[in-house]
C-alpha cells in the first residue's frame, strides 16, 4: 500500500527539480524582472512603431517638412531609429528586441552621428554615482534619524523630526531643488551655483587624484542634499514604526531580563530586526530617485541619464529619447533584483518561502 | 424601491441634514476645518476668481520683479504682471488635473483591487504580479516619454494619460484594505445571506474603509499636480495657458532664480501648490472622524 502511494505522490525526479528551478527564489525573481525588461521592451516598441502617431512617423513628418523627399526621410527615420521599415511589423519587432539584446539603440536624430549608445555610456555613471551615493547617505541617515526617533518619542526631538519628516516627504523634489538653488545659491549665496553647473569643471582630467574628487563633490553636493532631503522623510518615518513595533516584542524584553546592554539590544535586536524590512523600500527609492533625476539634473544642468532624457525630449530626438528611457527602466529593474537579493541574504525566511517544502 | 421615487424631499432634507452633520462634525477638528475652507477657497478662488480679475493682456515694463507691496501682494513677476493675479488665473488647471487625475485613478483602482480580493485565487495572484512589475517601472521618465509621443492637446487627457499610469499601485492598496475587511464579521454574515459580490463590495466594503479611499484619493491628487509641474519644467505639456507649474517654470526660465529681487515670482506660485497640497491632506485627515463613527466619542 504505501508503496503505491509513494510512487503516485512523487513526481518524475526530472520533473521535481524543475518544479524546485522554477520555485526558486533567485530564479523567479530573475525571471520577473527579465520579464520587466521585455515587458518595457514592448511598450517603447508600440511607442517607436506600432502605435497611430508613432516616433518614426513623426520623425518622417519632420524630415520631409526640411524638404527631404518622402524617399530619403523614410529610409533617413529607419536607419537612425535601426529599424527595417520594409519587413512585417513583426519581424521588425523581433528585430528591435534583438537589437536591444545587444545593446544596439541606433542613432541620434540632433546630435548627427552619434550612436544612442555612445551617449549614454558617457552620462550615465554620473548618474550611478549622484543616485547610489544619495541612497547610500539617506538610507544611513534615516535608519539612524528614525531609531533616535523611536528611542524618544514622544518628546520634542521626536515631535520635531516626524514633522520635518513629513513635510520633507510631502513636497516633490523639483520643489526641494527649486528652493535650495534659490536660497543657497542665490539669497544666503553659500555656494557658487553658477560654477557648480555640470558634472565637473571643464579641462578636468578624470582620475583618482584629490583634485579630481574635490572637483565632482563640488558639482554634486547641493544636487546630493536635494537626493537626501527628498526621499530621507519616508525613510525616517518607516523606521520609526518599524523600531517601535520592535521594542514591543517579547524577545527585546526578554534581552532587557538578561540584563544585556542597551548598546548590544539596539545593534543585535532591535537594530537588525527593524531595518530588515527597509530593503524592501531601497528598491522603491531607486526608482523614486531616478525618476526623479530627469528634473533635478535638469535643474542643476548636471550631465547625467536624467538630464539626456530631458534634453532629448525638449529636442524631440525619439533614437536617443526610446534608448535612454529603456536604459532608466533596465537599472531600476536591476537595482530592485539586487534589492531582493540582498534581502533573501539577509532574512532566511524569505529565501524558505517556495522553496523546499 | 418605489419609495425612493415618491419622497424625493425626504431625501433631500436627508441629504441636507446629513450635510450639515457632516459640517458640525469637520468643525471639530480645527486642522480639518482649516483645511476644508481652505480647499473651497482655493477651488472657488479658481473658478470664480478669473471672471473679477482677469489675466493681465500687456507687460508692464516699469514693474518689472518688484518685490511685494501694498499694491502687488505677491510681488510682479519677469514681465511686470501681478503675481497674485496670475496664481488666481492659474488656478483652474492645477484643480482640474488633481481632481481628475486623483477621482479617475481611485476609481479604477476600487473596482480592480476590491474585485481581484473578492475573487482570489489565479485571477488575483496574476493581477498582483502585473501591478508588482508596473511599480519597478520608473513612473515619471515613462510618463513624460507618453506625452511626449502623444503631444497631448488639453490638461483632461493629460489627466487621463496619468490616471492609466498610476492606478495600480492605489490598486494593491485598496487590495489589501478590502483583504483585511474581509473577514469582518458583519461581511461573513453578507456574505451568508447571498448578497451578491458588487453589493457587498459596493454597500458593505467600501462605506467602510472610505476614509482611506479619500486619504489616497488626496495623495494622488498632489502627486498629480508635482508630475504636471515636471512636465511643464521638461517642456512637454504646451505653455498655452498660464498655471502654477508654468509660473514656476517660465521663472526659472528667465533666469529669475538667479535674480534675489524675483525671488517671489518662484515662491508664490510654488506657495500656492504647497497651500492646496495642505489643505488637501488636512482635510482628509479629518475625513477619518467623519466616516469612523466610533472616532466621534469625543464631541
Amino acid at each position: 500500500m504505501t508503496t503505491i502511494t509513494t510512487s503516485q505522490t512523487t513526481p518524475h525526479p526530472l520533473l521535481d527539480s524543475l518544479r524546485k528551478v522554477a520555485s526558486s527564489y533567485l530564479l523567479r525573481r530573475l525571471g520577473k524582472a527579465l520579464f520587466t525588461i521585455w515587458f518595457v521592451a514592448t511598450i517603447t516598441f508600440f511607442v517607436i512603431r506600432a502605435m497611430p502617431g508613432n516616433a518614426i512617423d513623426i520623425l518622417m513628418q519632420d524630415l520631409t517638412a526640411q524638404g527631404v523627399s518622402a524617399e530619403d526621410a523614410r529610409n533617413q527615420a529607419a536607419a537612425l531609429m535601426g529599424i527595417d521599415l520594409d519587413q512585417p511589423l513583426g519581424s521588425q519587432y523581433l528585430d528591435y528586441l534583438n537589437n536591444v539584446i545587444q545593446g544596439d539603440f541606433g542613432h541620434s536624430y540632433r546630435s548627427a552621428g552619434l550612436s544612442v549608445t555612445k551617449m549614454i555610456t558617457t552620462v550615465l555613471p554620473w548618474t550611478l554615482f549622484s543616485v547610489g551615493l544619495s541612497l547610500i547617505i539617506t538610507f544611513v541617515l534615516g535608519i539612524a534619524l528614525g531609531t533616535i526617533m523611536a528611542y524618544k518619542r514622544d518628546t520634542w526631538i521626536d515631535h520635531l523630526l516626524s514633522n520635518l519628516a513629513a513635510t520633507l516627504d510631502a513636497v516633490s523634489p523639483y520643489l526641494i531643488g527649486l528652493l535650495a538653488i534659490l536660497f543657497f545659491g542665490i539669497i544666503w549665496k553659500l555656494v557658487p551655483i553658477m560654477e557648480m553647473r555640470g558634472s565637473m569643471s571643464s579641462g578636468m582630467k578624470p582620475g583618482f587624484t584629490l583634485a579630481f574628487l574635490a572637483d565632482i563633490f563640488k558639482h554634486v553636493r547641493v544636487l546630493l542634499l536635494v537626493y537626501v532631503l527628498s526621499s530621507i522623510g519616508s525613510w525616517m518615518l518607516q523606521m520609526k514604526s518599524n523600531t517601535v513595533a520592535t521594542l514591543g516584542e517579547d524577545y527585546v524584553t526578554v534581552a532587557r531580563a538578561r540584563g544585556l546592554t542597551d548598546g548590544r539590544i539596539l545593534t543585535a535586536y532591535v537594530g537588525r530586526n527593524a531595518t530588515l524590512p527597509l530593503f524592501t523600500r531601497l528598491a522603491i527609492s531607486v526608482g523614486f530617485i531616478v525618476g526623479g533625476s530627469v528634473l533635478l539634473e535638469t535643474l542643476f544642468t548636471y550631465q547625467g541619464i536624467g538630464f539626456l532624457l530631458a534634453r532629448s525630449i525638449s529636442e524631440r530626438d525619439y533614437p536617443v529619447m526610446q534608448g535612454v528611457f529603456l536604459v532608466i527602466t533596465v537599472s531600476v529593474v536591476f537595482a530592485n533584483l539586487l534589492a531582493d537579493y540582498v534581502y533573501g541574504w539577509l532574512d532566511p525566511r524569505i529565501r524558505l518561502v517556495g522553496g523546499d517544502n | 424601491m418605489h419609495t425612493s421615487k415618491s419622497s424625493v424631499p425626504d431625501f433631500l432634507s436627508g441629504f441636507w441634514r446629513e450635510s450639515i452633520k457632516t459640517l458640525k462634525i469637520l468643525s471639530r477638528n480645527k486642522m480639518g476645518l482649516f483645511g476644508f475652507i481652505m480647499m473651497i477657497l482655493i477651488i472657488l478662488l479658481s473658478f470664480v476668481g478669473p471672471l473679477i480679475w482677469p489675466p493681465e493682456t500687456s507687460a508692464n515694463v516699469a514693474e518689472i520683479n518688484k518685490g511685494v507691496s501694498a499694491k502687488h501682494w505677491l510681488g510682479t513677476d519677469f514681465q511686470g504682471q501681478d503675481n497674485l493675479r496670475k496664481i488666481i488665473n492659474g488656478g483652474k488647471d492645477i484643480v482640474t488635473i488633481a481632481l481628475i487625475t486623483g477621482v479617475l485613478s481611485m476609481l479604477i483602482a476600487v473596482v480592480v483591487g476590491s474585485f481581484s480580493a473578492f475573487i482570489g485565487g489565479r485571477v488575483d495572484s496574476l493581477l498582483m504580479e502585473f501591478v508588482n512589475i508596473w511599480l519597478t517601472i520608473p513612473k515619471f521618465p515613462l510618463l513624460a516619454v507618453l506625452a511626449t509621443v502623444l503631444s497631448l492637446k488639453d490638461v483632461i487627457m493629460l489627466s487621463v494619460l496619468m490616471a492609466l499610469l498610476d492606478w495600480p499601485a492605489l490598486a494593491r492598496q485598496v487590495r489589501s484594505q478590502v483583504l483585511s475587511l474581509k473577514n469582518r464579521e458583519y461581511i461573513e454574515a453578507a456574505t451568508m445571506l447571498d448578497l451578491g459580490t458588487p453589493r457587498i463590495i459596493f454597500r458593505e466594503l467600501l462605506p467602510n474603509m472610505m476614509s482611506f479611499i479619500a486619504i489616497s484619493t488626496i495623495f494622488e491628487m498632489t502627486h498629480a499636480i508635482y508630475q504636471q509641474t515636471g512636465l511643464v519644467f521638461l517642456g512637454i505639456v504646451p505653455y498655452s495657458s498660464a498655471n502654477w507649474g508654468v509660473m514656476i517654470s517660465a521663472a526659472e526660465r528667465r533666469g529669475v532664480l538667479f535674480n534675489p529681487q524675483a525671488a517671489w515670482s518662484i515662491l508664490a506660485p510654488m506657495g500656492a501648490i504647497v497651500l492646496f497640497q495642505l489643505a488637501l491632506v488636512s482635510f482628509a485627515r479629518s475625513l477619518d472622524e467623519v466616516f469612523n463613527p466610533r472616532l466621534r466619542t469625543g464631541v
